[in-house]
């Protein structure tokens, strides 16, 4: 094992709620959805509509900006409804589940074909949206040829799923396959990040990557802290990278000829009654997982916790028969926080958490917390100066790159480092701002920016 | 509480825009939001948000600034007693110091939340919490003596000229509380100098024993009358003439220990300050060519408002520099500044409000050159690949 690159700025948010490490073997609600939403900057152009028969890999719509990009049906059935938001903005695709029919891609072995040939079977199966890139954290351009590309092997965010139970209970086979297509794609190196914790001997000795060890508290997790400090992005650069579940897909899709985006994910938070893996696939809806299995406090209705696709910090809130989004491997339920709170500011705050001492809280070290969705205060001007910087482990001034895009100065906000950066990353500032400032708005505001400035 | 919450929230249409009190809305909503922590929920972004708020950070401010207070209240009685040579228990000390602290801190707080309040409702903002601070920090650092309508008209510049105009807490250039008595001090100087307005009641001179004087230890050392000074435990400990909140550095560095544990004043800023100013007292006793210059370095940093500036003006971090590395080099010029204005020049016996003054306009200089710094690595990042 080579020396771990330590982390040391970021913060550790004990939550109530982890997941015990039991495998529900197959979770198969009936209904799916593709979300648009889960793709910044896509612009959706439908290629169905309500009634259509689709296979898993039929394509649903493609990007306007860039039409070979493909985003497929997850399952076979029926397409029951386009669901549309504020100006017509498409929101779901939703799929009611009938059969198990797929488009067949067909099998190949990956040290056969070029790179062209693995782009296509990727683009043409709605796997490609898999592969992301920096900067601006979007879906990555095939037509970029990447200087490296990344692969987390841990997820250090509050409550997420352990990749290594999920990978052990993956299959290998697919697993180096997805590695090997990946190998190809860049010319330079395809690395591994893994926790000094990870246990999985998968991982561990997986081929044909360079692995490198993490220690230290979230967001070592993320992937864009892991390539500032490897190989970080520079202006005109560009990385690529994957999530560790999604390779399996890849290698499958190689070795089967299908699309067959099988995920575990985990249930957690500490509303839920028992907190587990459940086997499923990406745009399931939750609505068989949690049904049954939410704690209610006092007979309260089910309007007062929150339902999240992702983690505390990242996730998307749905609703209770919402969907898994694309990317996301862990499904969060919190308490909602709308209550009234009786001289708030000024009582001992036995539960809450907090990166200052300002409570008493700090003398409690071990406590785990069950964390809501209160605000704890009103949204003010930036006040407090050095408190982003305690959990952003990365060599950039948050605050002042933030400044740059408030007044979207794009010269400012390139030479502050928005190249790097993703919302994920200043997950854990929007956390700790006293402030309250909405800071993965801003940053993403930021990205949306420089992307439409640069194209 | 659940009854209060209920008729809160039956008296709250008549304050909302259209309501009969709508002009009312900033008094009533800052009020509100007092009592009351909202119920407003995460919507975008991160679903989970740290207990803490800027009431939160205000309020520990608040406590550190305490024992100050305490014994700032204290001291106002132990003075008065002293120069008009009568022996007094200590309840009588501090209710004649209570008497006498209190107008001060009623008109702080009534003019300086007046205004914000009434800025709040025109802009349409929520009332900042900034105020909170700066309303207990100006009675803490002006003359106990100071006419109620100065301090009113300084509060009044402070609020407006300081930070309002600058679009609100966050905004401004300058540390309002110094903003305040800067005003005084270059408006009124028969009030916020000499050797009479630092004890209550000796400018009406009524009683007092003909050998007092009043004088601090810093207008004692700007005469060279070295001999006539405090007893170093005497400065130390805060029973002497000054400020009302800055003569106790023992009160003071209570209230650092608080701000640095809990994580909410810098470290960093504290330190370096008084590692300035030991350095430049330092530099002065080697060329000391006066009795001034050879005061031992150290004893500078008990004297006068060094400590109380040190730890809660310098670390105002609006007008601070706002990067880490920027910190220390802000601390420690104004360390330094603090020192050699003091010493070098006899116009100002204070030099600690306009070191920190003088500082917080070149705070972004300083964060400039880190920031810039930041960017170079970046660039020279980039080519070496």
């Amino acid at each position: 094992m080579s020396k771990p690159i330590k982390i040391r700025k970021g913060l550790n948010i004990r939550m109530k709620g982890k997941a015990d490490k039991v495998l529900i073997p197959e979770d198969r609600p009936g209904r799916f959805a593709v979300k648009p939403i889960d793709f910044p900057g896509v612009f959706p152009k439908m290629c169905v509509k309500p009634g259509d028969e689709v296979k898993a890999g039929t394509t649903l719509f493609f990007d306007k900006n860039n039409e070979k990009v493909k985003y497929t049906a997850p399952v076979s059935g029926e397409v029951l409804e386009i669901v549309r938001g504020e100006r017509r903005r498409i929101l779901e695709v939703l799929i009611e589940t009938r059969g198990d029919d797929y488009i067949s891609f067909g099998k190949a072995d990956p040290e056969k074909l070029d790179v062209t040939a693995i782009k296509n079977k990727l683009l043409e199966s709605g796997l490609w949206p898999a592969v992301r890139q920096r900067p601006y954290h979007v879906v990555a351009n095939p037509d970029d040829t990447p200087k490296s590309i990344f692969i987390s092997g841990f997820d250090s965010a509050p409550l997420a799923a352990d990749l290594d139970f999920i990978i052990d209970h993956m299959p290998e086979e697919h697993y180096l396959t997805g590695i090997k297509i990946l190998r190809k794609l860049t010319e330079g190196n395809v690395y591994l990040s893994l926790s000094t914790e990870n246990t999985s001997n998968v991982l561990k000795n997986t081929p044909g990557v360079q692995i490198k060890y993490f220690s230290g508290p979230h967001p070592s997790g993320n992937v864009g802290i892991q390539i500032h400090h490897i190989d970080p992005v520079n202006k005109g650069d560009v990385v690529w990278y994957v999530n560790l579940q999604d390779i399996v897909s890849i290698g499958r899709l190689f070795n089967e000829g299908k699309y067959a985006p099988d995920k575990i994910v985990a249930l957690v938070g500490s509303e839920v009654e028992k907190a587990r893996y459940y086997r499923t696939r990406t745009g399931a809806s939750i609505s068989t997982m949690v049904k049954g299995n939410i704690l209610t406090i006092r007979g309260k209705s089910s309007n007062s916790v929150r339902y999240i696709s992702g983690d505390v910090l990242t996730g998307q809130m749905i609703q209770p028969d919402g969907y898994l989004g694309y990317y996301d491997s862990t499904v969060t339920v919190i308490p909602e926080g709308n209550y009234y709170e009786f001289f708030g500011w000024i009582t001992p705050g036995l539960k809450k958490f907090s990166l200052s001492r300002t409570f008493l809280t700090w003398l409690m070290p071990g406590k785990k917390y069950r964390l809501d969705t209160n605000l704890h205060g009103g949204e003010r001007a930036f006040v407090i100066t050095g408190e982003y910087e305690k959990v952003l482990p990365m060599d950039i001034y948050p605050m002042q790159l933030l400044k740059s895009i408030l007044v979207e100065d794009i010269d400012k906000m390139e030479q502050l480092g928005i190249y790097e950066v993703a919302e994920e990353d200043f997950a854990l500032c929007e956390f700790i701002c006293p402030s309250k400032i909405e800071i993965q708005s801003i940053i993403r505001k930021g990205l949306d920016l420089m992307a439409r400035e640069m194209s | 509480m659940k009854a209060l919450r209920k008729q809160i929230d039956k008296i709250k249409p008549h304050f909302e825009k259209g309501g009969k009190f709508q002009i009312f809305r900033s008094l009533f909503d800052a009020v509100e939001v007092l009592i009351f922590v909202p119920d407003r929920v995460t919507s975008r972004g991160s679903h989970i948000r740290d207990g803490i708020d800027m009431k939160r950070v205000m309020i520990t401010v608040w406590i550190a600034l305490i024992p100050a207070v305490l014994f700032g209240i204290y001291n106002i009685g132990l003075q008065y007693y002293q120069s008009i040579n009568v022996e007094a228990g200590l309840w009588q000390m501090v209710w004649f110091g209570f008497l006498k602290f209190l107008p001060l801190l009623l008109v702080s707080y009534i003019v300086g939340l007046g205004v914000e309040i009434i800025f709040a409702q025109i802009r349409g903002h929520e009332v900042n919490e900034g105020y909170f601070v700066t309303g207990l920090l100006i009675p803490l650092i002006v003359p106990v003596d100071v006419p109620l309508w100065q301090l009113a008209i300084a509060v009044v510049f402070a609020v407006i000229l300081g930070k309002e105009v600058f679009g609100g807490t966050g905004m401004n250039i300058l540390n309002p509380a110094l903003v305040a008595r800067a005003f005084l001090f270059f408006s009124y100087p028969k009030w916020m100098s000499g050797d009479l307005v630092w004890i209550a009641n000796l400018v009406k001179g009524e009683g007092v024993a003909d050998t007092f004087s009043g004088a601090t230890p810093l207008a004692h050392a700007a005469l060279y009358e070295v001999d006539n000074m405090p007893s170093v435990m005497e400065m130390f400990v805060g029973t002497i003439p000054g400020s009302v909140g800055e003569t106790s550095t023992i009160a003071i560095l209570l209230g650092a220990a608080i701000l640095i544990y809990t994580g909410v004043g810098s470290w960093k800023i504290i330190v370096s300050v008084f590692a300035g100013g030991l350095g430049m007292g330092l530099l002065l006793n080697a060329f000391a060519v006066n009795p001034y210059m050879e005061i031992p370095a150290w004893q500078h940093l008990v004297m006068g408002g060094f400590a109380f500036g040190a730890v809660f003006m310098a670390t105002d971090p609006v007008s601070g520099t706002q990067t880490e590395t920027g910190k220390w080099i802000y601390g420690l010029l104004i360390g330094i500044l603090a020192i050699l204005i003091r010493v070098l020049n006899p116009a100002f016996p204070e030099g600690m409000m306009l070191a920190i003054l003088f500082m917080n306009v070149f705070a972004p200089l300083i964060d400039y050159y880190i920031v810039q710094a930041n960017i170079r690595r970046r660039l020279k990042r980039a080519k070496s690949n």
